[in-house]
């Protein structure tokens, strides 16, 4: 079985800053990966990378087993979907309307968003906990409602593949624990595979199978959770002391 | 939820709209015609007064006006896309600067009216090529080196139709002040405009869902499969032609490019598979009528339509500007 994002042998840079050299990993179906590491460090870049946005300086990026270049931006779209960082909302548009732009690489050139497209979209704006704001004004959110608007937008467009940057950001901690368990579903459930960007280790530790450290200047760690974050490596990544505190449940990481 | 059947009505609706403006500015005017009268004119016998200055005169003005009013309208909301930004207008690149040197120049050295249309063309082409140029100097295309580079080739544009205007003998400055007003009366021909409205809308529509998701950012779209590079060149090529197209016809008029896309918005959204052929539509009314009215209110004295247009656009214009933002929960 070809697993679903394949990386091999990547080097990635951004302008001076080195983010991986000779990064190689495997995503299977179902599986969840978080990426750690301080700010700066490229984990946005690469994970453009990883969408096929960007050339990398080395390497390979297989998707489904296929090189973006071969599936092309459209298939490459059915397949993969980007929660970008920031959302821009330089005209009015309404939250169905924006929850429906994830149907667009769904649709030929002439074609209309039609009943099964709309269903779609209500479902993931329910799923995010924005039923009923279907005709609000993108401009009337709050920032987490914002938020999970464009988590809604990226259910709706059903890829196999989630790349998160920073899913959990301007989200209370409710709410955040509520799209983890969201992804961890579709996850189990439908066999895709997250790829996301997390702050949080202890919520890392809990939600996702495997962890990639970015230490900067192209230094890096993966592999599963239980082995990766550790004490020593957190400590690490951040610059600053952490202590491991187990307990009957699991293991939690505080600031030393 | 956006439907095909709701832009349809938007569309139809404003295509009756448009279609009434073009009888009015055929009826109206100093002999007045009928609306019965007005079939006769335009289908049956050719020699009658009314049908001469129907047909000679009114209608391909009016058709001027019309398809000038919806290549700005086109060309605004293109822009305010491509820039990402609700002010922008077809203007706001320095390509009416570029059309208002090149006309200015041609009309100093008193060469005949052809001739300034094609300076006029000359001067958009070259103030496009110009800010594109160098705006993409790095390789990369952001949309304030863009607006910023348009801005600053508008200003020395600004200057140069000063110095024309200053070194400009006496009696050549009244129809420069026209041309730079905007203005009908010295409409050539209305072909190119009406096939390049018909053209550029053709183009656009296929895209218009693309331009949707460009105006909710780069990375959106491209994520979402949107061949963005080609896509703003394209757009940028077409409002850069479309404006250019409408400025040789009939000068800058002004506001049509800026408030018609934005009325249309308030009114039905901003999806742009029914914003692009409404602006057009309603672009195309808003100026049929502006010149009417340019050429009836104090007749046989005609007014510049830029100044129509601009008395009508500032107060609405600044109306949309302070009014509260459509908020409303659901």
């Amino acid at each position: 079985m070809t697993s679903l994002l394949s990386v091999r042998d990547l080097d990635v840079n951004i302008g001076s800053v080195r983010v991986a050299a000779g990064l190689g990993f495997d995503l299977a179906a179902g599986e969840r990966l978080a990426i750690l590491g301080r700010n700066g460090t490229g984990k946005t870049t690469l994970l453009a990378t990883l969408a096929g946005l960007r050339a990398a300086e080395a390497g390979s990026v297989a998707l489904c087993g296929e090189s973006y270049e071969a599936l092309g931006a459209r298939r490459a779209a059915q397949l993969r979907g980007l929660l970008p960082q920031r959302h821009i909302d330089a005209f009015q548009s309404t939250v169905l309307e924006t929850a429906l732009t994830g149907r667009h690489p769904h649709l030929g050139r002439w074609q209309w968003e039609g009943r099964e497209d709309e269903r779609l979209a209500r479902e993931a704006l329910a799923a995010v906990d924005l039923a009923g704001l279907g005709s609000r004004e993108v401009h009337t959110l709050s920032g987490g409602e914002r938020q999970r608007l464009a988590i809604a937008a990226l259910l709706a467009q059903q890829p196999r593949l989630y790349l998160l940057d920073e899913p959990l950001a301007h989200l209370d901690l409710n709410h955040q624990i509520a799209v983890l368990e969201l992804l961890s579903r579709r996850a189990r459930e439908e066999g895709v595979g997250i790829v996301m960007v997390l702050h949080d280790i202890n919520l890392a530790l809990r939600h996702a199978d495997r962890a990639l450290l970015l230490f900067g200047e192209g230094r890096t760690l993966e592999g599963p959770v239980a082995a990766v974050l550790t004490a020593e490596s957190l400590s690490r990544l951040y610059g600053y002391p952490l202590r491991e505190i187990p307990d009957g449940t699991g293991r939690h990481f505080v600031p030393a | 939820m956006p439907t095909r059947r709701r832009a349809l009505l938007v569309i139809l609706l404003l295509a009756l709209v448009g279609l009434a403006s073009l009888v009015v500015a055929l009826a109206a005017g100093s002999l007045p015609v009928s609306a019965g009268d007005l079939g006769a004119a335009l289908l049956g016998d050719r020699s009658t007064v009314a049908a001469e200055v129907v047909r000679e005169l009114r209608l391909p003005r009016a058709l001027a006006a019309f398809a000038c009013g919806g290549l700005l309208a086109l060309a605004g909301a293109l822009m305010q896309v491509l820039l990402r930004n609700p002010l922008a207008d077809p203007y706001v690149l320095g390509i009416s600067g570029g059309a208002s040197v090149g006309a200015l120049c041609a009309m100093l050295f008193g060469l005949p009216l052809l001739l300034v249309n094609g300076g006029a063309f000359a001067g958009a082409l070259a103030a496009t090529l110009l800010v594109f140029g160098l705006a993409r100097g790095d390789g990369s295309w952001t949309q304030t080196r863009l607006l910023l580079t348009g801005v600053i080739v508008a200003a020395g544009c600004g200057a140069a139709v000063a110095l024309i205007l200053s070194v400009a003998p006496e009696n050549q400055l009244r129809g420069m002040l026209f041309w730079l007003m905007g203005d009908l009366s010295h409409a050539v021909t209305f072909w190119p405009a009406l096939a390049l409205l018909a053209l550029g809308l053709a183009a656009a529509l296929p895209f218009s869902r693309d331009l949707n998701l460009l105006a909710r950012g780069d990375l959106t779209a491209r994520t979402l499969g949107v061949p963005v590079a080609r896509l703003r060149g394209g757009v940028y090529v077409l409002a850069a032609l479309a404006t250019a197209t409408a400025v040789t016809t009939t000068g800058s008029v002004g506001f049509v490019g800026l408030i018609v896309p934005h009325l249309v918005r308030l009114a039905i959204g901003n999806d742009q598979r029914v914003l692009l052929p409404a602006a057009a539509l309603a672009g195309g009314a808003l100026l049929t009528l502006a010149d009417t009215l340019a050429r009836t209110v104090v007749a046989p004295q005609q007014l510049p339509v830029g100044v129509l247009t601009a008395l009508i656009g500032v107060p609405a214009f600044l109306y949309l500007l302070t009014r509260s933002p459509r908020g409303g929960a659901s």
